[in-house]
């Protein structure tokens, strides 16, 4: 496998990961809306359900947004596809 | 005071212009305790906000292309970043937003979580790879990738379709705000607001509504959020509403349930003289108050409309590196985040301020002549805001019987909560900023993919630079009146639309964006038939639900792109494997583009 098909081949692990974790904070966790907000774990007092949908789920995609930027980073560092600073 | 060139010094440029922000928000202040009218004081916060990004409008002129169509790829990442988040957030996220949540509830807050997921979609799939491309508009990519003008030219139907759409519903609002502030007709205001849009991107193109954008960003973020945290302290809630706000939902429901709410019912004969438009409460706060599956086909639609609005790809196509274009997606998504997670707060402060007997501004439980003499009231009540009528005939206000419109929530709040009139003035030049910077990157998608794309691309491409960018310019023109002598007609709600123009995006652009990197295989054909028929199918399915017809899946008015892009992508997928598979240079380009190095594909002048 050449250089590139490999390089291409951990982006594309890297997207699935990404893609996972995107598909359960916006669509797999509001399946149970009513089982959220009958549940005991309440983040800062507030309902399960409501907290996602005002701070949780939004905060998550910031985060993973950036994780997902630095995985990238590393595996286009690692085949030396970097771009140069004068680029 | 500043040496070098402009782009070493943002950061001091912005902040000075916010401390420069923030002293004419203290000038005011004392202006009014000094007795200025709070008229003047709306006409100032309006005149002087747009007066400086007119300047900055000024100051970006071009005569350069890539400085014109791209910023000159120099926008540095986190700035790009805050132009994004005023780019997206538009007069309905921020006028309307708080509206929708206080009304609607859990069902609503979907669109929260689209709006923001969506952005997970462009970071990982697409704008990267489009920024190595170095295309100038998002059909330039489509036209390159695929190859011919078949392709090129449906990338351009669907853009100004959903762009179109979408664009009418901010000039919209830049009116209603302008006609507020300003007190003059909407149809006048229209046109002013229009103005002000073309003032910050007809010279300086994508450069000037650069810098205009990040100036708008700071104004549109401090008039949201100060109000939010201002009422919550005052109102002894929290010191950080986000995080202390918990007693005051709870608060809510228990309110809720001791004035009735869905226990007593209003009769048709008693909404019919309820003015149009404004609305009682008749959902729970804080409940979980629909199905799943309209929930999640909502969200879904909202994240792949998202992905697929050139207006926001392109603001990706600005930025010096790959690199840059990826962190600044989630740069992007942080200065979204901070409005947007004030929003459900801001609906909670105001809901509870009406409600709660126990405070000052509490209106549910007082007699209903008492609450027809407060100030605020009878300002609102004449702007059509807000309405009370003693349907039970029993002298007290109850809960069903106070109607408010969606646009009071942000617009009077402040003003209920006791804050002084220099924060409604704040506000309205926050509005006027978000629906201004939507609604100049909209105009400028859709004026540049007509003016590279159609025109340089197909009909006269030995085009010198002045007369493509004459031609730029002048189509920037009538695209902006088009979109505000449709505005002035008001035909559909801002909201409404705006849901609508994600939809047609998802249509007929989503699936022929990312195939176009993540499938070699995809082609020409493919993608001809993948916009044409999703868009198509979209259409079709919109019109079959308006006109009564039954809906396919529980898929509503609001979420038609489910159809229209399942359609593309099964139609992409089957036309492009029945033909013949791109050529060797073809998947070379792809090959080139999914890898950070190394020159772009297309060159810096094309």
């Amino acid at each position: 496998m050449s250089k590139q098909e490999q390089h291409w081949e951990k982006t594309r692990g890297l997207l699935f990961v990404t893609l996972a974790i995107w598909f359960v904070f916006s669509i797999g966790i509001f399946l149970f809306g009513a089982e959220m907000e009958a549940s005991n774990f309440r983040p800062l007092g507030y309902p399960l359900s409501y907290y996602m949908t005002c701070q949780g789920s939004l905060g998550i995609f910031v985060i993973l947004i950036f994780w997902f930027a630095n995985r990238q980073e590393k595996i286009d560092e690692e085949f030396g596809y970097t771009e140069k600073e004068d680029d | 005071m500043i040496k070098g060139k402009f782009i070493d010094n943002l950061p001091k440029v912005y902040g000075i212009y916010t401390g420069g922000f923030l002293v004419f928000i203290i000038l005011m202040a004392i202006a009014e305790q000094a007795g200025m009218s709070a008229k003047l004081i709306g006409i100032f916060f309006v005149a002087f906000t747009v007066g400086i990004y007119a300047i900055i409008g000024y100051l970006s002129r071009t005569l350069q292309l890539d400085a014109y169509y791209v910023a000159g790829r120099q926008v540095p990442t986190v700035f790009n970043g805050m132009a994004t988040a005023a780019d997206w957030m538009s007069g309905a996220s921020f006028v309307a937003m708080a509206g929708g949540i206080y009304f609607k509830g859990y069902g609503y807050m979907a669109l929260l979580v689209g709006w923001t997921g969506g952005y997970v979609l462009v970071a990982s799939l697409l704008a990267p790879y489009l920024r190595k491309f170095g295309c100038y508009t998002v059909p330039d990519f489509i036209g390159t990738r695929y190859g011919g003008n078949l392709a090129r030219v449906s990338a351009v139907l669907v853009l100004t379709v959903a762009s179109f759409t979408y664009v009418t519903a901010q000039i919209n609002a830049t009116g209603t705000i302008a006609s507020v502030a300003l007190d003059i007709p909407f149809g006048i205001a229209v046109y002013v607001g229009l103005a002000s849009i073309l003032i910050c991107s007809m010279l300086g193109g994508m450069r000037a509504v650069t810098w205009t954008q990040v100036a708008q960003y700071i104004v549109l973020i401090i008039a949201y959020l100060l109000p939010v945290f201002w009422i919550s302290n005052k109102m002894g809630a929290g010191f950080f509403p986000h995080f202390m706000l918990a007693d005051e939902v709870a608060r809510i429901a228990e309110l809720e349930s001791q004035f009735g709410l869905g226990t007593v019912k209003n009769s048709a004969a008693d909404l019919a003289t309820v003015p149009k438009g404004l609305a009682g409460i008749t959902k729970a706060h804080s409940e979980v108050n629909t199905t799943p599956w309209k929930f999640i086909s909502l969200a879904v639609c909202m994240m792949a409309g998202t992905a697929s609005l050139p207006h926001v790809m392109m603001r990706y196509f600005t930025t010096p590196s790959v690199k840059s274009a990826r962190r600044s997606v989630g740069w992007s998504l942080f200065f979204i985040f901070l409005l947007y997670s004030s929003a459900p707060m801001l609906a909670t402060l105001s809901k509870l301020s009406l409600m709660d007997p126990n405070l000052t501004t509490g209106i549910i439980g007082k007699s209903i002549a008492e609450v027809q003499n407060i100030d605020w009231y009878q300002n609102w009540n004449q702007a059509n805001l807000m309405f009370v009528s003693d349907f039970n005939g029993n002298g007290t206000l109850e809960l069903n019987e106070f109607f408010m419109g969606g646009k009071a929530v942000v617009l009077a709040t402040p003003e209920i909560a006791g804050l002084p009139y220099v924060i409604s003035g704040l506000v309205a030049a926050g509005g006027m900023a978000a629906a201004m910077s939507t609604a100049d990157g909209l105009v400028l998608a859709i004026a540049n993919a007509l003016s590279h794309d159609l025109y340089y691309k197909i009909i006269d491409p030995k085009a010198e630079t002045a007369k493509r960018l004459i031609v730029a310019r002048v189509l920037l023109v009538i695209i902006g009146f088009a979109g505000a002598t449709i505005a002035a007609l008001e035909i559909q709600g801002i909201l409404g639309s705006v849901i609508w123009a994600f939809d047609f995006a998802m249509s007929g652009l989503f699936f022929p964006l990312v195939l176009g990197v993540w499938w070699k295989r995809a082609n020409a054909q493919g993608a001809v038939a993948g916009m044409l028929i999703g868009l198509a199918v979209g259409t079709w399915y919109l019109i079959h639900v308006r006109t009564g017809g039954t809906p396919i899946w529980g898929v509503t008015q609001l979420t038609f792109g489910i159809h229209g892009a399942l359609a593309s992508l099964v139609s992409m997928v089957v036309v492009s494997l029945a033909t013949k598979a791109p050529d060797a240079a073809t998947q070379k380009m792809v090959d080139e583009v999914r890898i950070p190095s190394g020159r772009t594909v297309l060159g810096k002048q094309h």
